[in-house]
């Protein structure tokens, strides 16, 4: 394939920033002779000097409170941390620190500051990097945070987020930083906006609403379901603080039935934020519970285990077909939907075994409200 | 003061502090872990405890241009810190603030080193550098607004060049570290720019501003501070790291967080270290005259340990006869920053009835501004919860303020949803 590398994208996304803007100035551990360990900032200490490309010392802290300092000054530093797992030292400064300066003094003190991430696994790396650590930051008030799944993405968002005056935490997948795509240098003011959700693949039965490297697995599922008579559709979330509720709700009304991909673990995770506000904006629009595809609750495990932890084409192919009733639910749900709805008509997904998968459909008066109820037989949507 | 290379270094100060024997009793580890460090003939000083001044070759030509109204200046601000500090305290008393650091007894070190500093420098503080905002030209009730927690910062630190206080002890270390390399990239890459690190010695011009960085001796312990020593030194940032060893972290001794005079670190990082009589106001001018100009000059950060004490409590909410002796607070009372400088100025004839007078006359303002400033100040309006949580829009913080709105509106014209809350229960 031709075109230019996720990793070059950012390269040439990092150029012009700091070709646009004096301001910008890059830090990090090795990204200046030797241009980073994923060659990111290759070649741009030479070109910008080392005092707009800066080695710094070994420590995550001191790099983002540092940075504090250069943003106070008036820079717009562009942080990177070498590895997902190496971020947590830099915790203290960016949770307390750099999300709470602009608040604290009363928006007097801006703090433009990007942190980029290599993150996740995939590439079967040692411990501490392949980590998903999204959710502690999508947590935390006052820092944005994006996720980018392609190369052209990952030149223009980038870009944006160092124009934006307040933080954001950029999260770079690992494993795609030698996808190759066609990339162009966008017009900042005519792009899509850094916080828009990108629906990718138009579907009717199903969205799947997922990102970074997961918008491929779900590429990939949505085909071989396509061959399976089920359309899914693809939404690439791209910024998860703040997440585009407008998106995604509009997607999930129309398709009924939600299923999130995330790799990191799914307790207090992002996909356990997007299904609760689905459930709490599109309760009728429901046609099965939202479902979460996710990294199971363990720390990440050594590289000859991590095909178990990651979601991939199967396990994503699995929840749409739970949601579509083809497949048992998790027991916990099973559990208590059957408590929910005893005696009554039971909506597609809730009931085990996919009991409306006779190809009929059921709308059940539970407390005055109507649950659509959508069986797919044979790949064709019967009712709705 | 000397404008030009001076040859003398501060190591020699830290040396002599080093050779000093109630330092190394006082550091000795496990055999007395409460007594503390009195300052002496071992540590930089130019006013004895009686008042008196004696020469001392490092400190002397950084304060051959302190004429009397300078001396009195000093005199007046340590104070008025003073009083402004027992005032903030009686107002805690009586609910008018939640909570105070009082900072009774390092009058000297924050007066001192802040009147070091020129305009264009920048200061990051911790919690308890009151008589520093004061030097800024802080106004006292807005010190005290964060106290009352009507705000996060009572003041524009754009326009004080001093950030709001950090509670988070060593954070601001780095701040400072970081704000100074600023400098230095701009001066780099400015017009006309020249290396600013690894480029040639430093010709005595001043050519930066300088950033002050103020921390305890507890957060000396902190991993930021010491990653903020280490980032200073190798990139020869102009940084003054003012570590005031007050004796206590709250209950714990210094002993407990260094098993040597915290001034020795300085030579690990590779950077001047000055150990100073916190409670000399002239030595600890002088020190931290000098440091900026090393830092001003390219000649890259220092380290200040200026030995005082906390006279009064970590806070209003804390007991100091649970873990100290009070014959430890008399020993150091008889040390006495404000009256020492007192005694020195009477001695020169610098301070008379008069001018005691005239400085009471405006303590005495200060505290009424500051009692009017503050009390009864109104509790924002609940809009402040959502503002400034970010620069640019943000769906969600709207979005959850839009429901706020439409909540409280559901009440009662006019009332706050509080105290309608407060009528339900």
């Amino acid at each position: 394939m031709s075109g230019t590398t996720f990793a070059g994208a950012l390269n040439t996304g990092l150029r012009r920033a700091l070709a646009d803007d004096e301001k910008v100035v890059l830090l990090g551990e090795d990204i200046g002779r030797l241009g980073g360990v994923f060659r990111v900032t290759d070649r741009l200490q030479r070109e910008f000097g080392p005092y707009r490309v800066i080695d710094t010392p070994l420590a995550e802290s001191g790099i983002l409170g540092t940075a504090v300092g250069m943003a106070w000054r008036g820079l717009r530093p562009v942080v990177e941390i070498q590895f997902d797992g190496f971020v947590q030292p830099a915790f203290d400064q960016i949770v307390n620190q750099v999300a709470k300066m602009h608040a604290r003094t009363g928006g007097r003190v801006r703090m433009p500051l990007t942190v980029r991430i290599p993150v996740a696994g995939g590439i079967g790396a040692a411990e501490h990097h392949s980590e998903s650590p999204e959710a502690y930051f999508v947590h935390t008030a006052g820092l944005r945070v994006v996720s980018v799944s392609n190369p052209q993405d990952a030149c223009t968002m980038l870009r944006q987020a160092i124009a934006c005056d307040d933080p954001v935490i950029f999260f770079e997948p690992k494993r795609l930083y030698h996808v190759k795509g066609e990339v162009e240098l966008e017009d900042l003011a005519t792009a899509a906006p850094m916080s828009a959700a990108r629906v990718v693949r138009p579907g009717d039965d199903v969205s799947v609403v997922t990102w970074g490297s997961h918008v491929a697995t779900a590429l990939d599922a949505a085909e071989a379901l396509a061959d399976d008579g089920v359309s899914v559709e693809v939404v690439d979330l791209r910024s998860l603080s703040p997440w585009d509720v407008e998106a995604v709700t509009a997607s999930v009304r129309r398709t009924g039935r939600l299923v999130v991909v995330h790799e990191g673990a799914r307790q207090g995770g992002v996909g356990a934020e997007i299904c609760a506000t689905v459930t709490e904006t599109c309760f009728a629009d429901l046609a099965a519970p939202p479902l979460r595809v996710t990294g199971h609750d363990v720390p990440y495990p050594p590289a000859k285990l991590e095909r178990h932890q990651l979601p991939d084409l199967d396990r994503v192919c699995h929840g749409v077909d739970q949601v579509l009733g083809r497949a048992p639910l998790d027991p916990r749900a099973v559990a208590v939907s059957a408590a929910t709805h005893q005696g009554q008509g039971s909506p597609a997904g809730a009931a085990p075994s996919g009991a409306t998968s006779d190809g009929t459909a059921a709308d059940a008066e539970d407390d005055g409200v109507t649950h659509r109820a959508v069986a797919v037989h044979d790949g064709q949507e019967v009712a709705a | 003061m000397p404008s030009t290379t001076d040859p003398r270094t501060l190591q020699d100060l830290s040396r002599a502090g080093r050779h000093d024997a109630s330092v190394d009793s006082a550091h000795g580890g496990a055999r007395d872990r409460t007594s503390t460090a009195t300052p002496s003939g071992g540590t930089a000083q130019v006013i004895a405890p009686d008042g008196s001044r004696h020469a001392h070759p490092e400190l002397d030509p950084w304060l051959e241009d302190v004429d009397d109204a300078l001396l009195r200046q000093l005199y007046t601000d340590m104070a008025v810190a003073r009083r402004v500090d027992a005032e903030s305290t009686a107002l805690q008393r009586q609910g008018q603030i939640g909570l105070w650091p009082p900072l009774l007894g390092q009058e000297a070190a924050q007066v001192g080193s802040a009147h070091a500093l020129r305009g264009d420098d920048f200061v990051f503080s911790s919690y308890r550098e009151h008589a520093v905002a004061l030097v800024r030209g802080i106004a006292p009730a807005d010190l005290l607004r964060v106290w009352r927690g009507v705000v996060g910062s009572g003041w524009d630190p754009y326009a004080a060049r001093m950030a709001p206080m950090q509670v988070i002890i060593g954070a601001q270390t780095l701040h400072a570290t970081g704000y100074a390399v600023g400098l230095l990239v701009e001066r780099a890459t400015g017009p006309g720019g020249s290396p600013a690190w690894g480029g040639p010695p430093s010709d005595g011009v001043e050519r930066t501003s300088a950033v002050v960085s103020y921390f305890g001796d507890g957060a000396t312990s902190q991993g930021d501070v010491h990653e903020a020593m280490t980032f200073a030194a190798t990139w020869s940032a102009p940084v003054v790291f003012f570590c005031q060893n007050n004796q206590w972290a709250i209950s714990e001794p210094v002993a407990l967080q260094s098993k040597v005079p915290l001034v020795e670190r300085a030579r690990g990082y590779g950077m001047p270290g000055v150990r100073v009589d916190g409670n000399d106001v002239l030595a600890v001018l002088a020190a931290t005259r000098q440091a900026l100009h090393r830092a001003r000059t390219g000649g890259g950060p220092t380290l200040i340990e200026a030995v005082t004490y906390r006279m009064g409590p970590h806070t209003t909410a804390d007991d100091p006869t649970r873990y100290r002796t009070s014959a430890d607070v008399d020993a150091w009372r008889a040390l006495d920053p404000v009256d020492r400088f007192a005694a020195h100025l009477r001695g020169l004839g610098v301070l008379d009835d008069a001018a005691e007078q005239a400085a009471q006359d405006t303590c005495d303002a200060v505290a009424a501004a500051l009692r009017s400033g503050i009390s009864g100040t109104p509790d924002p309006s609940w809009e402040a919860v959502f503002e400034h949580v970010y620069a640019e829009p943000h769906a969600t913080v709207a979005a959850e303020r839009d429901a706020y709105a439409r909540y409280l509106d559901g009440f009662a014209d006019g009332a706050d949803g509080a105290e309608q809350r407060e009528g339900r229960r």
